[in-house]
Order: structure tokens, then sequence, then C-alpha cells
């Protein structure tokens, strides 16, 4: 399965996701520069973390306009699977292709810790990998991931099953309603997330947690 | 040339945790009686037109597509 990771200025976790799915699998993702128009034909596109334009005027909301986010939605509607982690899910926010809105964190500080995650929907390309209901361990680091949609759209939200992640066991890092980590839209192919899963994948990070995500999405999961 | 002032402010209903501790902070600092403070955003602009219907429609344009979230904020449109 090929793979591309979205770069802009100002995102910094662009090589932490290149070396996740990389040795995930077994092929180096081609890197996409924000000028581009037209898109490798991948199976995938990952927009990482950062803080894309200095995070100025909000966070994602300068890149979300930037050329190659037409080209992206063009390939989400032909469905593409596109996944956004953390400043990535602020920008797929942003560019309407996921419903809601991330503010600044509840507690005004930028958070860097573990959480826990519960995988509250399973059966998804993202998720296939854990089983429903699973609680596990993932970092977090940002300043503005306290999700927020008004009372109709959460409805829709959680009734559509496109709440994927929940923070789980009071680890709730930024007062984001219902306890909502990632979500995806309605055909399921775009997830955005605050967790950093690509930053729990081998022993050396502590632990391999965040590795069913990529292994679920490349499509390499063990027997 | 027109001058326009754009003022974006949240959404009734939209939790604003810096308003709160801005609240928090007038308040240790002796001004009793504050509440309801919500933090917003102003931009001045300069547009190169003398059409104000058209300028009007333009900054009505450029809140929907950026200076605004609209899922979360409300805005304003000043002329002078």
């Amino acid at each position: 399965m090929k793979s591309a990771v979205v770069q802009l200025p100002g995102l910094n976790r662009d090589r932490d996701m290149i070396a996740a799915l990389t040795k995930i699998s077994g092929k180096a993702p081609v890197t996409v520069w924000q000028t581009e128009t037209e898109l490798p034909d991948v199976d995938l596109i990952v927009i990482p973390g950062g803080f894309s334009y200095g995070d100025y005027l909000r966070c994602g909301a300068i890149a979300a306009r930037m050329p190659v986010m037409q080209a992206i939605k063009a390939k989400a509607e032909a469905g593409v699977k596109v996944l956004g982690v953390c400043n990535g899910f602020q920008i797929l926010l942003e560019a309407g292709l996921l419903p809601g809105a991330l503010m600044r964190n509840a507690s005004l500080k930028f958070v860097c810790r573990e959480v826990k995650l519960e995988v509250v929907n399973a059966e998804t390309d993202f998720t296939r990998a854990y089983g429903k209901g699973q609680i596990i361990r993932c970092p977090v680091a940002h300043h503005d991931g306290n999700y927020f949609a008004d009372a109709e759209t959460l409805a829709s939200v959680e009734g559509n099953g496109q709440v994927v992640f929940r923070y789980a066991e009071d680890t709730n890092p930024n007062g984001s309603v219902n306890d909502i980590a990632g979500v995806m839209n309605v055909k399921g192919n775009v997830l955005g997330l605050m967790p950093h899963p690509e930053n729990l994948i081998e022993a050396a990070h502590g632990g391999s947690d965040g590795r069913g995500l990529f292994a679920s999405v490349l499509d390499v999961i063990a027997a | 040339m027109i001058k326009a002032r754009v003022t974006v402010t949240l959404k009734n209903g939209v939790l604003d945790p810096q308003g709160k501790a801005i609240e928090g902070a007038l308040s240790s600092l002796g001004f009793d009686g504050v509440g309801g403070i919500r933090q917003g955003k102003v931009f001045d602009l300069e547009l190169a037109t003398a059409d104000r219907a058209k300028a009007e429609a333009d900054l009505k344009a450029m809140c929907e597509k950026l200076l605004a979230n609209t899922v979360i904020e409300n805005y304003t449109i000043a002329l002078s």
C-alpha cells in the first residue's frame, strides 16, 4: 500500500510520521509539498502534526487554504484514505473535511503527556487491528485540542459512529466535549485525531500501542 | 480606498477558556462584578476600491473563507 506525507512550513512531526509509515509498511511514503496541485497515486495521505504557519489566525486555518488541500479534498471524495494527526487534524477540520472545531485547551496550558484512548469504533479502515472498547496508550502534545461541535453536529457525529477514539480513564487532557479524541467523516475514509500514534510504535518508544492504527490503514495486519 | 474593520467573536454556547481566565485575572486585580468576558479578534483592512457594495461583499467572502471559522465564530463588518 502506497502512502504520502504532506509537508507545510511549520509542520515538524513529518519525519516521525515518515519513519512510522516506513517501518510499518516497509515502504517509504512519498512527500508532497503544500503547493502541489496534483497528488501521486497513493492509497493513504497523511497530514502530520506541528505548527503550520505558526498557528497564526487559528491552528491549521492557513494551511487548510493551501493548494494541496484542494487536491486532498478531491482525493478524499474519490475514496482515498486521509489521516490527520494533531495539527493535521486541525487542518482537516479547518478545511471542512471533518465536522467540528478544535479550541484552546480548557486548562490554557500546552499538554505533553501520555493519555489512555478507548477505541470506540473498531470497524473502520483505521482501527481494524484493535478491538471495540480496547484501551490503548498514546502520547499527546498540543495547545489547541479541545474538540467542540454544536449540539446538532455532536448528535450526528455520535449517532453515525464517527467518534473513533475517546480519552479514557479520566485522561482527557484538553476539555474535549464527550472526551472525543478522534473523529472520522461519514464515509469513513478521513480520520483526524489529536494524539500521536506514530510516537508509540516500537520498543524504543516504550510501547507499540499506536502501531495498530497504521497496520490497519496500511493493510499490513499480522495474521 | 475603503477602510474596514472586521470583528470576530465566539458564538454563544462556545466555551471560552481564555475569557474565563481574563475574568479571573480582573477579579484578582480588584475589579469586582465583571462577568461574561469573551475574547475575540479584530482585523483592520484597507481595500483598494471605492465601491462600498463590492467591498462589503468581498469582506463577507473573506470572513466565510478565512477570517472566521463559522463553526465556532460569528463576524461583523464595519466600513468607515
